[in-house]
């Protein structure tokens, strides 16, 4: 089962999650975008002057954790968060910018998906960014709350994300800062993102020069991928189960 | 190199020449002497102010990698001069202005961004991050220092991550720097007008230092703690 296309477009790489579900990140979806990561470092093309679109084909980019596959486990839970927490790594040191054309809801761990990328752009005639932990009754681990902190740096928008639990619009979350710019519809999106990303090519800067660089930007938030306190809290777990 | 110019209680720090005023050893060490004579200074205690400024169309343009030609050790040594000068700046007795007056770039940047107050002409030049373009690490003293100084993420990337070139008025509209003006003249005007305001406001200098380290303090911890200690033991 195919979880995502690669494509490549000159030097652009666009990864598209597909099918019309939630794009929940379970261990099959996460492990296949990985795989389509590691396509790209090893296409020899892609060293210098390259750039990774991140997409998704229906109504979600990633609705976040797959809470019904990980049922009551506790261990599944933890598969979960440690394979995220690698592509995050991967996605920080990856070696040319990275766009994510948010082309539908993006949830908690599939809204921590779109700002692990340098640029995020997404469609504002439907769709919200959402982190959803506070209304489910979720905690919400140090690495995410690292990730929103090193993409957000309005301390009230910080609020109204992690606290209030707000559903953003892509009009709303430009207006704060949280969004590079907002589009017409899901093409509109894709074509700018494609856009931006030829501009971006045109610098031919050195993959790993890149990667370094940006590791060092972020190191706030590789400093906290070791670990996810939450899945180690069983009452957590508990509560992640029965929200399925 | 630079000269030194005392107008009141303000110390006006030029450097001068029409060249690219590259941070080669040279250049740094005749830049720190010139603190040193600021800090020997009996006025200098308390009501005072730092202005760096520079003349031509460059403010710095960064490392001297010609003079470094590809030499570990020259690089090394420029590097190692430029981190005892920023923390110098970081620890320095007396709130600093830097009036920007042209182009700052990469280690030129740096120095600029290591002063309190950012004033820069809006008529000519730009930042410009260039390790990235050049193919360089920014090192992580440098790194801590720029997020200390710009906190909106988009700034911070695009500053960082796509080595944009930023014109006075951007760096005014997206917090860089803290006021721009029309000329290199009139950057410098307002410049020694902020050091009079500061000035009036009577600061013991080793408070205002202390104060500045502890806000600093992380991006001190990155550029060496035993530079810091050896900065602190000439205060």
């Amino acid at each position: 089962m195919e979880v995502c296309t690669l494509e490549k477009r000159g030097n652009l790489f666009i990864l598209t999650l597909t099918g019309e579900d939630e794009h929940r990140l379970n261990p099959t979806r996460i492990d296949g975008i990985r795989s389509a990561l590691n396509r790209i470092r090893s296409d020899s093309t892609s060293q210098t002057g390259s750039v990774l679109i991140t997409t998704a084909q229906g109504k979600f980019f990633s609705n976040g954790y797959d809470l019904a596959w990980a049922g009551s486990s506790p261990e599944k839970i933890r598969l979960m968060s440690s394979k995220l927490r690698e592509l995050v790594a991967d996605l920080i040191s990856f070696p040319m910018p990275t766009i994510a054309a948010v082309t539908g809801h993006a949830c908690a761990a599939g809204f921590i998906l779109a700002l692990s990328h340098d640029y995020v752009v997404m469609r504002k005639d439907r769709g919200f960014l959402y982190m959803s932990e506070m209304d489910i009754g979720l905690k919400i681990p140090a690495w995410f709350v690292a990730v929103i902190s090193s993409k957000i740096g309005d301390a009230m928008v910080r609020r109204e994300v992690l606290m209030e639990a707000k559903k953003l619009t892509a009009k709303e979350a430009v207006k704060r800062g949280i969004l590079h710019a907002a589009f017409d519809s899901a093409e509109e999106t894709v074509t700018a993102a494609v856009e931006l990303g030829e501009k971006l090519v045109k610098r031919r800067w050195d993959g790993e020069v890149y990667s370094e660089n940006r590791k060092g930007l972020y190191k706030e938030i590789l400093e906290k991928l070791g670990a996810d306190e939450t899945t180690d809290d069983l009452k957590n777990v508990a509560i992640a189960s029965s929200k399925m | 190199m630079c000269t030194l110019e005392k107008l009141g209680n303000l110390f006006i720090l030029t450097i001068t020449g029409e060249d690219q005023h590259r941070l080669n050893p040279a250049r740094i060490d005749a830049i720190r002497s010139a603190l040193d004579r600021v800090r020997a200074d009996p006025g200098s205690h308390s009501s005072s102010a730092l202005i760096t400024t520079a003349q031509g169309k460059f403010f710095s343009n960064g490392f001297d990698l010609d003079w470094a030609h590809s030499s570990p050790d020259r690089f090394g040594l420029m590097s190692s001069k430029l981190r005892a000068l920023i923390i110098e700046l970081l620890c320095f007795p007396m709130p600093t202005i830097a009036a920007v007056t042209g182009h700052a770039s990469a280690a030129g940047l740096v120095l600029v961004l290591a002063h309190d107050y950012l004033l820069m002409r809006k008529d000519r030049g730009f930042l410009y991050m260039s390790e990235t373009d050049i193919g360089l690490k920014i090192p992580s003293s440098a790194m801590a220092l720029i997020k200390s100084k710009i906190g909106d993420p988009m700034t911070r990337r695009d500053v960082i991550l796509k080595a944009a070139k930023i014109t006075g008025k951007e760096a005014v509209e997206r917090k860089i720097v803290h006021g721009g003006y029309d000329s290199a003249e009139e950057t410098l005007k307002g410049a020694i007008s902020l050091g009079q305001e500061l000035a009036k406001r009577g600061w013991d200098g080793q408070v205002y230092s202390q104060n500045r380290m502890s806000l600093f303090k992380d991006v001190l911890d990155e550029y060496d703690l035993k530079n810091t200690n050896r900065v602190l033991s000439k205060i």
